[in-house]
């Protein structure tokens, strides 16, 4: 067994606010191997994206980032200086945003773009650099590389210009990439080509990835571990598999419920639903912070919810331990 | 069946919208052919499905149903009579929107119970008790607690504030609720529940939809009939069931091929379209989606396709013309 290239324990963030604290992030472990990729799941404001800042350390300095292990390639990042930091970054981990028009820069051509990276973390020559970006360009799809270095981002559409993110991001062969939502604002085409891209990339490369998703049909098709988010916290893990065939926390089996699946959920039907909001992480946050939209809560479940485990590392927090006392 | 001997409450008959762009500053404005052609019918309780990428014209045929913009050429008629764009008022008792943003959509110095009522007032109908009555109304009808009335949309949840508009769609009685979009922005186990509400909405008041979405799987669990569009052309049309089941167009198929379906035992699939979605300034020649098609032919290139109907739908593509079948 190798050992895991990110490993994730407790990490928590907080965010201050006038008169009291958020608790965004509260309690999240995890790791991943090389040539793994754990999809992070979870409806909006579950935390997702404030946990991918967090391992790449580009949390805004008003957030503060606790965790008892936050390991990348035997390197504590929790003791790592910003410059140190600034190292790593675009170097042995990079990150994919959702919206690639918020991280090119419009100002500059993609080709100063892609060699940025590579030229500060390579002591590359222009040459080198250009040749490398042309290299990648061809990887992500992208046809006659050469003229589109001249390019400006807003030249590209959306599609290109997440590939040019992609060829970015992978530039100097990061062993770590964490993709947060790619392609949601992407058509469903563009989507599943994107997608492949990055699998085949990642595998290539024998990438750890982490996938930020709120959509369970990209969950399924490219994850191999799955982390289920509610209210900031983890509430169930394990392979896909598992996740899918065998869901253990209310939660999920309820999202897993709530979406249409041809051949599956009778059309016209009634498609499952979870009542109810999301409870304030606002001041101090007791108990499972499900329980007022589940239909198996009970008194026990105000307080301390234990964490259930399998032999597979299927691991749930839910007072419930057999899963005959959900409802199916 | 019914569809070909009873009147179309709503049909658009070959509805083409252009618009000039500028594509630089000093450059000359170019046509931009958003809609090619359209025609659509639309029979009562029917949920009509439009489906097709980002830039296709979907939103375009949209604005022209609910008479926000004027189309190039073609007619809108309901109850097979042309309506008469000075007509507005008389169309927005038939006809009315719910858009994609909840937050946008919703004027946030209004009340709730202001943009609920907002359509009455606009067309003058009632007086403030009976108004007032109304919007108590739609809340239930909707499943919003009556005490959100007083409140703002930024005190709502997306999930309420799609729910506020569409009580405020649905004050006016419409019979036809143009959908763009409708949960396209929602998370979820919040798109779960609009898509239930717009499902009973539809059985208690007989309402027809005309609904716009690029998620396939619930276009599957809503629509009754579904159009394709590609470049402001509808290039397949059939009931439902029948299209999902047996999609035609090749351009379908690969639409229905990317949809992610929640299977762990498949990966990401490979969809063939390779080149990207084309400029609409400057379409392909022939058949529109050629560069696209991993079935094409050299006709394809050259000729626009043949309009193939069959029971209930039609399928544009010279795959299905005796002449090219061989
Ligand atoms: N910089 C910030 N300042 C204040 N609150 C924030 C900040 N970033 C995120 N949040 C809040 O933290 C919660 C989690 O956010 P996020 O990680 O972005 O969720 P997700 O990516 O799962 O949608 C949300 O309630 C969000 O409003
Ligand atoms: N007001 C406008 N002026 C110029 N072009 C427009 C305008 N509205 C839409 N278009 C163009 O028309 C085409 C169709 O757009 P739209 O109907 O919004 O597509 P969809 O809703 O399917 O994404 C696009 O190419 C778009 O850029
Ligand atoms: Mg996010
Ligand atoms: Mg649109």
């Amino acid at each position: 067994m190798s050992d895991p290239i990110l490993s994730v324990r407790n990490l928590t963030i907080d965010i201050p606010m006038s008169q009291n604290t958020m608790h965004a992030v509260r309690g999240i472990s995890f790791d991943l191997k090389r040539g793994e990729t754990l999809c992070i799941v979870g409806e909006s404001g579950s935390g997702k994206s404030l946990t991918s800042l967090a391992i790449m350390g580009l949390l805004s300095k008003k957030l503060q980032r606790a965790a008892t292990r936050l390991d990348f390639a035997g390197i504590d990042l929790m003791s790592q200086k910003l410059r140190q930091m600034r190292d790593l970054r675009g170097n042995r981990m990079a990150m994919i945003f959702q919206e690639p028009m918020t991280s090119l820069n419009p100002a500059y051509t993609i080709g100063d773009q892609l060699a940025e990276a590579y030229l500060l973390h390579r002591k590359a020559t222009r040459v080198q650099a250009r040749m490398r970006a042309i290299e990648l360009l061809g990887k992500v799809g992208i046809t006659a590389a050469e003229n589109r270095l001249s390019q400006y981002p807003h030249q590209l559409s959306g599609g290109l210009r997440q590939r040019v993110m992609i060829a970015m991001a992978l530039m100097c062969e990061p062993e770590l990439i964490i993709a947060d939502e790619p392609t949601t604002a992407l058509d469903v085409t563009i989507q599943a080509q994107i997608l492949r891209l990055l699998a085949d990339l990642q595998r290539e490369m024998n990438m750890a990835m982490i996938l930020v998703t709120h959509d369970l049909g990209v969950v399924a098709r490219v994850a191999d571990k799955v982390a289920v988010m509610y209210a900031g916290e983890v509430v169930e893990q394990g392979t896909a598999k598992e996740i899918f065939g065998h869901p253990r926390h209310p939660y999920t089996r309820g999202l897993l419920r709530c979406i249409p699946v041809p051949g599956r959920s009778k059309p016209g039907e009634h498609l499952g639903s979870i009542p109810g909001m999301v409870p304030s992480l606002v001041g101090r946050v007791k108990g499972c912070a499900f329980r007022a939209r589940c239909d198996v809560a009970e008194e026990a479940c105000t307080a301390a919810i234990p964490e259930r485990r399998m032999e597979s590392g299927h691991a749930w927090r839910c007072i419930h331990q057999a899963a005959e006392r959900l409802s199916p | 069946m019914t569809r070909t001997t009873t009147r179309p409450l709503l049909e658009l008959a070959a509805i083409t919208k252009t618009y000039q762009v500028k594509q630089g500053l000093f450059a000359k404005a170019k046509p931009l052919n958003a809609l090619g052609g359209v025609s659509l019918c639309l029979h009562k309780k029917d949920v009509l499905g439009l489906v097709g990428e980002s830039g296709c014209g979907k939103s375009t045929l949209a604005k022209i149903l609910l008479g926000l913009e004027a189309p190039t050429a073609g007619k809108v008629l309901v109850d097979g009579k042309e309506i008469d764009p000075r007509e507005r008022r008389h169309l927005a008792r038939r006809l009315q929107p719910i858009f994609q943003d909840p937050y946008s959509s919703l004027n946030p110095r209004k009340s709730i119970e202001d943009i609920i009522a907002l359509p009455l007032v606009v067309h003058d109908i009632g007086d403030s008790a009976s108004r007032s009555q109304a919007v108590a109304r739609m809340l239930d009808l909707v499943g919003l607690p009556a005490r959100v009335r007083r409140g703002y949309p930024n005190q709502l949840s997306g999930g309420q504030r799609q729910r506020v508009a569409i009580a405020r769609a649905l004050i006016m009685k419409p019979e036809i609720v143009v959908c763009d979009e409708p949960t396209s922005a929602l998370d979820v186990s919040v798109q779960a529940q609009i898509l239930n509400l717009l499902g009973d909405l539809r059985e208690e008041l007989g309402l027809t939809y005309f609904f716009i979405s690029h998620n396939l799987a619930v276009v599957e669990h809503l629509a009754t009939r579904v159009a394709v569009m590609y470049l402001g052309q509808i290039v397949e049309e059939a009931a439902a069931a029948a299209l999902f089941a047996n999609p035609r167009h090749p351009y379908t198929k690969a639409l229905l091929e990317s949809v992610l379906t929640p299977d762990p035992c498949l990966s990401v699939p490979d969809t063939h379209l390779g080149a990207s979605y084309p400029n609409p300034i400057s379409p392909p020649s022939g058949c529109r989606f050629h560069p696209r098609c991993a079935q094409v032919r050299d006709i394809c290139k050259t000729t626009p396709p043949p309009r193939i109907g069959n029971e209930g739908g039609h399928v544009d593509c010279h795959l299905y013309s005796g002449a090219a079948a061989h």
